[in-house]
């Protein structure tokens, strides 16, 4: 191919060149990170919460009176575990998502300085059954460990817990390498042994970052007036059981407040409501960046065909092929975007440290940008194709003809 | 002339009528998308209590030990947003600005007193007497409670209108007794439908917009009553989780003062207090003590989420995007036509006259595609009324947020349609 008349011909249109590798770039530099955020909001919305999401159904329940909450939880879970289909059942504070978080710093050492900070969850006995963890290592909790929160005195009760399950993404952050069972820690003032690990389970609320399954079982028995009651239940039966948990509630004792019914995939739903939202803004500006410039590079290239006819026809009547005059046009193309990617992906890079100090986004991959920079690329070849197809079509005749 | 040259240019846009109308689109969905995120970024910005607001501040102390590792000249970073107990209870009683009131926001289930309804949650605030003052609380009826109130932790309520009209309907609240939680409260005054947008003096969260508090009482009897606190209780050390200590932050803390000097002068207390505390063995880190302006506060505190502010930026960016596309096209057009541009400087034409020519078709494209983008921009404004959030009900375009989209799209029209425009009319001898 020719490249010297094609540069010459390139710097004939120096600005118009320019914008349109001004172009590719911007879309190269803000298509990368809307990737990115696409790639992390979508690993977000996929992490296992560790409960048996489609069996999980839960109510919350607010007391009125001003009755032991302990006897109560008790007489309700009596109760709502006599309803036909339900196979367990748990009172508890948190759950994955429900935005209820108690985080406790965790020393390894007395007194020793917090390594982390880890949400507690707490439950009666037979949470595991109810939520549906599994139990990876060491065993679940003995009915002689549980004790009450004492929430009425500021939840003393983590000072006087002796035993814990924790999830091994915790285990490995606190003891990486080691084996935790058997392990001490001190959420409290007092030592307390990890009798258990679990393979996952989310906390309450999810933080961009390495922390969401920094989580920890305690057996401690929920004592404050308002308590979420977890039942399971095949798949099918969640609404039915729902609708009679209430109702066996309300029969109980009618002095109560009962919110939040629902299964655990709308409750999954509900918190990534917003996520969902950004990803079809984020997926829209995508696409409507790619066609932008699309429309752009076909446009231009109609303009460059029309305006180039003559010379065109001149080219077929000396003996350039159909094929030479595509492949030219192809790879102007080819030149001017590969032109555009270069500052593209410095620019993809440098809005990237900006967004990572504004935005919590995390690092761009490396591998991110050689995928772009193809995508944009093939892009390009593919908005010329119309317009170079055309000028292929020209006739040799139109050399002769005067404009 | 300018009618002329308007026909010229509808003429030439009509000859390339697909590139005409994908041009419109893209200027149209740039703007539709900016001036989306920009009505509704506006409208979360907007002064929550307009009078008053400039007034109000926010003083931010750090009790918190020494970071691990630090050293303790290292600067401090963010501050707590919140107050202990012990450090709002002394700036409370120090009296030391116009007027100060310490809160925390929570909820507590409502009894009616008539057969057959059901008992229900409730959202409200614990504050001190001078909040309602303070933040000059519109009263339809009766008031708010005194000092003395507080300390004897007087059980009284003031009700915003909804639930005082829930409740006892169109008779007179004041004096009626309503049970929260399982305690009786004495209905002492009814709020006028207050509820500035933001609940500025709220934790600010996800919350911050829409619902309004429907109930206050008294911080210290809420305390001994053990009602339900919602918000952020942070604790540190060892000595357990009492909201009474002075080693948990959780309370929002607002001062009145009415001159910017009185706002330097309880700066200067503010640094005082730190360093008496600092005398008595607590606030180990380097004194910062600050004072925050309403203003300042709720953009100190991201009152406006990141994921809005990305879509704001997400919008804009595909807007600059659209605009160097059209900004090509309009270039190639116009340098394509150098016949066109030759015959009309031969017969007299003078640069003025082509810039202003080729000017008018710019100006077509960018006037469609604004008219364009304002429909788009209240097909985008109705979407986002449709998200579940508290700032969706704002989402409106107000007079001024009309204008601006106008102006945008002429902005962006003539941004667009200079340079291509200059360049056809200083074009080198455009008939060689």
């Amino acid at each position: 191919m020719p490249r010297i008349p094609m540069l010459a011909s390139l710097t004939r249109h120096r600005l118009t060149v320019l914008l349109l590798a001004l172009q590719v770039a911007l879309t190269c530099a803000i298509v990368c990170n809307v990737a990115l955020m696409i790639a992390g909001r979508t690993a977000q919305m996929r992490m296992p919460s560790g409960v048996a999401e489609d069996e999980l159904v839960m109510l919350d329940n607010a007391s009125l009176d001003g009755g032991n909450p302990l006897a109560r939880h008790a007489a309700d879970l009596a109760a709502l575990r006599r309803i036909p289909g339900v196979t367990a059942v748990a009172a508890v504070d948190a759950l994955p998502f429900n935005r209820n978080n108690w985080s406790n710093g965790i020393a390894t050492v007395p007194d020793g300085p917090p390594r982390l900070a880890a949400t507690a969850f707490n439950g009666t006995p037979g949470e595991l059954q109810a939520l549906g963890l599994h139990l990876v290592a060491g065993r679940d909790f003995r009915p002689d460990e549980y004790v009450p929160m004492d929430s009425a005195r500021d939840w003393d009760g983590i000072n006087h817990v002796a035993a814990t399950i924790v999830t091994r993404a915790l285990a490995a952050r606190l003891f990486p390498g080691e084996d935790p069972l058997g392990k001490l820690v001190y959420p409290g003032d007092n030592p307390v042994r990890i009798v258990g690990v679990i393979d996952h389970l989310l906390r309450p609320m999810l933080e961009t970052g390495d922390g969401n399954e920094d989580a920890m079982l305690f057996p401690m028995l929920p004592d404050e007036g308002n308590v979420t009651y977890a039942l399971r239940t095949a798949p099918s039966q969640r609404q039915r059981v729902l609708k009679e948990a209430a109702a066996v509630l309300q029969q109980l004792d009618a002095d109560r407040i009962l919110r939040h019914a629902q299964t655990f995939a709308q409750l999954r739903r509900d918190y990534f409501r917003h996520d969902r939202t950004m990803l079809g803004l984020l997926l829209a500006a995508a696409a409507g960046l790619l066609l932008v410039t699309a429309v752009g590079i076909a446009g231009l290239a109609s303009f460059w065909v029309q305006q180039r006819r003559r010379a065109i026809g001149i080219r077929r009547a000396v003996g350039a092929s159909r094929r030479d005059i595509l492949r030219y046009f192809q790879a102007e193309n080819a030149l001017i975007v590969g032109g555009g990617l270069l500052p593209g992906v410095l620019l993809a890079l440098g809005l990237n440290l900006l967004l990572m100090r504004h935005y919590e986004l995390p690092r761009l991959p490396l591998a991110y940008l050689p995928i772009a920079a193809l995508a944009l690329w093939l892009l390009g070849q593919l908005a010329v194709l119309g317009p170079a197809l055309r000028a292929a079509a020209v006739p040799p005749v139109v050399a002769t003809r005067t404009d | 002339m300018y009618g002329y040259y308007l026909v010229l240019a509808l003429r030439s846009l009509q000859r390339s009528k697909v590139l005409t109308a994908l041009m419109v689109l893209a200027i149209g969905l740039g703007i539709g998308a900016s001036m989306t995120m920009i009505t509704v970024l506006h409208a979360m910005s907007g002064d929550p209590l307009p009078g008053r607001s400039d007034q109000l501040y926010v003083p931010q102390l750090d009790p918190r030990p020494l970071p691990r590792g630090g050293a303790s000249g290292t600067p401090a970073g963010n501050l707590p947003d919140s107050l202990t107990w012990s450090d709002a209870m002394a700036l409370l009683h120090a009296h030391r600005a116009d007027r100060q009131a310490a809160m925390s926001g929570g909820s507590a289930p409502v009894r009616p007193a008539q057969a057959g309804q059901h008992p229900f949650f409730a959202r409200g605030h614990y504050v001190t007497a001078d909040f309602f003052q303070m933040f000059a609380t519109p009263f339809r009826a009766g008031s708010g409670w005194n000092e003395q109130d507080d300390a004897d932790r007087a059980r009284v309520v003031v009700l915003n209108a909804g639930l005082a009209q829930r409740l006892f309907g169109a008779t007179p609240a004041i004096g009626r007794t309503v049970r929260l939680k399982d305690t009786d409260f004495r209905v002492i005054g009814v709020l006028d439908d207050w509820r500035p947008q933001p609940a500025f003096y709220a934790r600010i969260d996800d919350r911050a917009f829409g619902q309004a508090d429907q109930f206050f009482l008294p911080l210290q009897t809420a305390l001994d009553l053990r009602f339900n606190f919602s918000g952020d209780l942070r604790c540190w050390g060892s000595g357990g989780d009492n909201r009474r200590s002075d080693h948990c932050t959780w309370l929002q803390f607002w001062v009145q003062l009415a001159s910017p000097a009185k706002a330097q002068a309880y700066r200067a207390f503010l640094a005082d207090y730190w360093r008496d505390q600092q005398a008595h063995g607590r606030f180990p880190r380097p004194v910062d003590a600050r004072l925050y302006g309403l203003t300042d506060w709720l953009a100190h505190e991201q009152l406006i989420p990141a994921d809005l502010r990305l879509q704001l930026w997400l919008a804009l960016g595909f807007l600059g995007v659209c605009m160097v596309d059209i900004v090509g096209l309009l270039l190639a057009k116009f340098l394509r036509r150098r016949g066109e541009i030759c015959v009309r400087r031969a017969l007299g034409a003078r640069r003025r006259d082509i810039f202003v020519q080729f000017g008018m078709e710019a100006a077509v494209i960018g006037l469609a595609g604004g008219v364009l983008g304002l429909g788009l921009a209240q097909l985008g404004l109705w979407s986002v009324r449709r998200r579940p959030d508290g700032y969706a009900q704002l989402a409106h375009m107000d007079p001024a947020m009309l204008l601006g989209t106008f102006a945008l799209a002429v902005v962006a029209s003539v941004l667009a349609g200079l340079l291509p425009a200059w360049r056809a009319c200083v074009m080198r001898d455009p008939c060689a």
